[in-house]
């Protein structure tokens, strides 16, 4: 009696835990499980490329393709701090470059990569300001494959040329164009507000130009103070900005902004990352131009790179993973195909499209600064406040709050 | 006897799997969620740090940002709204299909349809319908709808308006208020989100075809003899109605209460494909700021917070309801 009890007990528990558990892959062998969240595309394609000179170089080695698909690395992220903390890592896995490796707990989790720097001679390739950008705790944690640039001011050149203007360089030109062209009835700068980020995303962009490289980067670290009159400043031309913009802003993303408005000649720019270049080829329109954004010329740059977790299942075949994504073949083949440039300074510029080249002329000639709203600049949990506290600012334009909330925000983020 | 306790304990035995499991997955999780609440823990990796009600209380806070203040006020608005909305329109559709008209089938299903699509799919489409145009792309969806038939008054920015109604500090109403202690209600925190009204008439297009099917159940569980028997009294249409078959069908009302307020206290795939946060959180509701925090911030004690709170909310609604029904069947 009891023993039937029992067993119809277990059985039914069987059945409820064999519906909610996983198998999770065993045994031993040649393997290289590489961890990302590039599934789609462009970045699933690049990542391909890197896999296959892998395989030439390192035959035998049968790859894992880890990915987790989903919005910037959202989903991927948390997949990844539960193995890492429970001990059971992947071979490598993707990082955002920059401040991004401190939520992991670097000195805990992932394998310094100094003497692999020093021995593939990666010090000499990358710029200074990368170089400077990767170190954390005064190690270098990843290996990055791509770059992307933020701080574009993309322009419709039939639109300048039908006003006969010039893209502008400077926050005086830009505001003496924008009033050229509102009096030709033409938006002067495209704009999509849906997500929710794009203000905060605007305003970095505006900071850098304000503030320079060094008063940009020590907003993040305290060295800046975000009281400072400079800050509005940039809260008070992003204002001007924003005022000229769509009115349905807050209907469209980026992209909706760029085909309602941009295409179709009714709105002269937008400011935007240079992941619009591979939209604007998508949708063959070709009639675009690009400068940096008004000021001095700074770089806004975020990063893809690859790391290795102490404890890596293969860790020979994890660093020769890395070796392959640092070399100068790896990143010639993944980076046209992901529509970036590549971290390293030596790579063939015929590769690229014509904005890639350009990009990589400025990458190895201007200041480098971190995006804060691409994960480079400061922890995520500070860069969401910061994009909340913009996306306030952007509707109701009220500088004094929108500042002291930033200060806030600092205060918050610096302390611990 | 013996089959009784043999019985018994094999039902419990068939039970028992279950309630561990409800009680590991839902109320151990309920609880290390509110445990987590509680600590610092503001990236992937997990840190206990014990805060006490930090959290709690930087989403009451304004400074650096009164995202959630704005996330209730836009739930109040959207629950009393959509609640109303379809409620009426569930109601109204549903008489006028008692009355037997012809091709009873086809306006069913026609009104039933809506709620087979996904959230995400009504999203897309009411934001192309409602999405507003400017001066220079003219008027879109149901904006130049309104143009053409000549009621260009009725073109707003919808989803887009970031205005909010509410009392103003300096309005007279608004010192009156403070001069009689209740200045706190003269607050842009306390008041109507117009842009909500799109978010409002997507959900209710979606839901009101489930109120009508619930009110239709209900009016077709009326026997004809009694409505009969209210005319030979005398009674009108009206009347019956009124006096008769709407106090009947009261339990399917407060059922359709409960299913559609817990359903908007929690909406999240509607505004996150329809309008996203909105003009300065215009359209903004918890779970979506509870979503952004935790898995785009990495914030994951603060979105504990805010699931623990829309927990509270959920229950004061549900728990009344629970307590009545309950007690209704120990009666019977």
């Amino acid at each position: 009696m009891i023993r039937r009890l029992i067993s119809v007990f277990s059985i039914v528990l069987v059945l409820c835990f064999s519906l909610a558990l996983t198998t999770c892959g065993g045994g031993k062998s040649n393997k290289l499980e590489i961890f990302s969240w590039w599934t789609v595309g462009g970045e699933g394609e690049g990542l391909k490329a890197l896999f296959d000179i892998y395989q030439k170089q390192y035959p035998g080695v049968q790859i894992v393709n880890a990915t987790v698909a989903g919005g910037a690395g959202t989903n991927a992220k948390a997949v990844l701090a539960t193995r890492l903390t429970g001990g059971k890592p992947p071979d490598a896995f993707q990082l955002h470059a920059g401040l991004e490796v401190e939520k992991y707990d670097p000195e805990k989790y992932i394998l310094p990569l100094d003497s692999f720097y020093a021995s593939e001679g990666l010090d000499k390739v990358f710029p200074k300001d990368l170089l400077s950008l990767l170190q954390y705790k005064g190690h270098y944690w990843g290996v990055p494959v791509n770059i992307h640039r933020a701080n574009i001011l993309w322009y419709n050149k039939k639109v300048f040329a039908d006003a006969k203007l010039q893209p502008p360089t400077t926050w005086d030109e830009y505001f003496k164009v924008s009033k050229a062209l509102k009096a030709r009835k033409i938006i002067p700068l495209a704009f999509g507000s849906k997500d929710g980020y794009e203000a905060g995303h605007t305003f970095e962009t505006v900071l850098i130009s304000v503030l320079g490289p060094d008063g940009y980067k020590g907003l993040w670290t305290g060295a800046t103070k975000w009281t400072d009159p400079k800050v509005a400043d940039a809260l008070n031309l992003l204002k001007k900005m924003l005022a000229d913009t769509n009115t349905d802003n807050a209907a469209l993303t980026w992209d909706g902004a760029l085909g309602q408005y941009f295409i179709t000649n009714k709105a002269a720019m937008m400011i935007m990352g240079d992941w619009v270049n591979g939209w604007f080829i998508s949708q063959n329109f070709m009639d675009y131009g690009w400068e940096c954004v008004p000021g001095p010329k700074i770089f806004d740059g975020l990063s893809d790179s690859f790391a290795v977790p102490k404890g890596a299942p293969d860790m020979q075949n994890a660093m020769n993973w890395l070796k392959v994504c640092g070399s100068q073949a790896g990143q010639a083949a993944f980076n046209p195909l992901k529509g970036s440039i590549a971290a390293r300074t030596d790579v063939d510029p015929s590769l690229f499209n014509p904005y890639s080249q350009s990009a990589m002329k400025d990458w190895t000639s201007e200041p480098i600064v971190p995006s804060v709203v691409h994960g480079a600049a400061a922890k995520e949990k500070w860069a969401t406040v910061y994009k909340d506290i913009l996306a306030t600012f952007a509707t109701k334009g009220d500088v004094e709050a929108a500042q002291k909330a930033l200060d806030q925000a600092a205060t918050d983020n610096l302390a611990m | 006897m013996r089959g009784v306790t043999r019985d018994r304990a094999i039902s419990f035995a068939l039970v028992a799997p279950s309630i561990i499991l409800i009680a590991v997955f839902v109320y151990g999780f309920i609880g290390f969620t509110g445990f987590a609440s509680l600590t610092k823990w503001d990236s992937l990796t997990p840190n206990f740090t014990f805060v006490g009600l930090h959290n709690y209380q930087r989403l009451f806070a304004t400074v650096p940002t009164d995202r959630f203040l704005c996330d209730l006020r836009n739930t109040v608005t959207f629950t009393v709204l959509f609640l109303v909305s379809s409620i009426v329109l569930g109601l109204g559709l549903a008489i006028l299909l008692d009355r037997h008209i012809k091709g009873e089938g086809i306006f069913r299903n026609l009104f039933l349809f809506p709620m087979a699509i996904s959230y995400i799919v009504t999203g897309v489409l009411w934001r192309w319908i409602l999405s507003p145009g400017s001066s220079q792309t003219g008027a879109l969806g149901l904006n130049l709808i309104f143009e053409k038939l000549g009621l260009g008054f009725l073109k707003w920015g919808w989803f887009t308006d970031p205005t909010i109604l509410y009392i103003h500090r300096d309005s007279g109403f608004g010192a009156f208020l403070t001069h009689i202690g209740l200045g706190g209600l003269a607050s842009p925190y306390i008041g109507v989100s117009l842009a909500m009204i799109s978010v409002v008439i997507a959900a209710t297009w979606q839901m009101s075809g489930y109120t009508m099917a619930m009110y239709l159940a209900a009016l077709r569980g009326i026997p004809t003899e009694m409505r009969e028997a209210d005319r030979v009294d005398g009674a009108s249409e009206v009347q019956i109605y009124r006096r008769v078959i709407l106090p009947m069908i009261r339990p399917v009302t407060l059922s359709a209460l409960i299913v559609l307020g817990h359903i908007s206290l929690k909406i999240f795939d509607l505004v996150v494909s329809m309008t996203g946060p909105g003009p300065a959180f215009a359209t903004d509701v918890p779970a979506f700021y509870m979503w952004d925090t935790t898995f785009r911030g990495n914030n994951f004690a603060q979105g504990a917070a805010i699931a623990i709170l829309l927990l509270f909310v959920v229950a004061l609604l549900i728990i009344p309801y629970l307590v009545s029904s309950t007690r209704r069947e120990v009666h019977a």
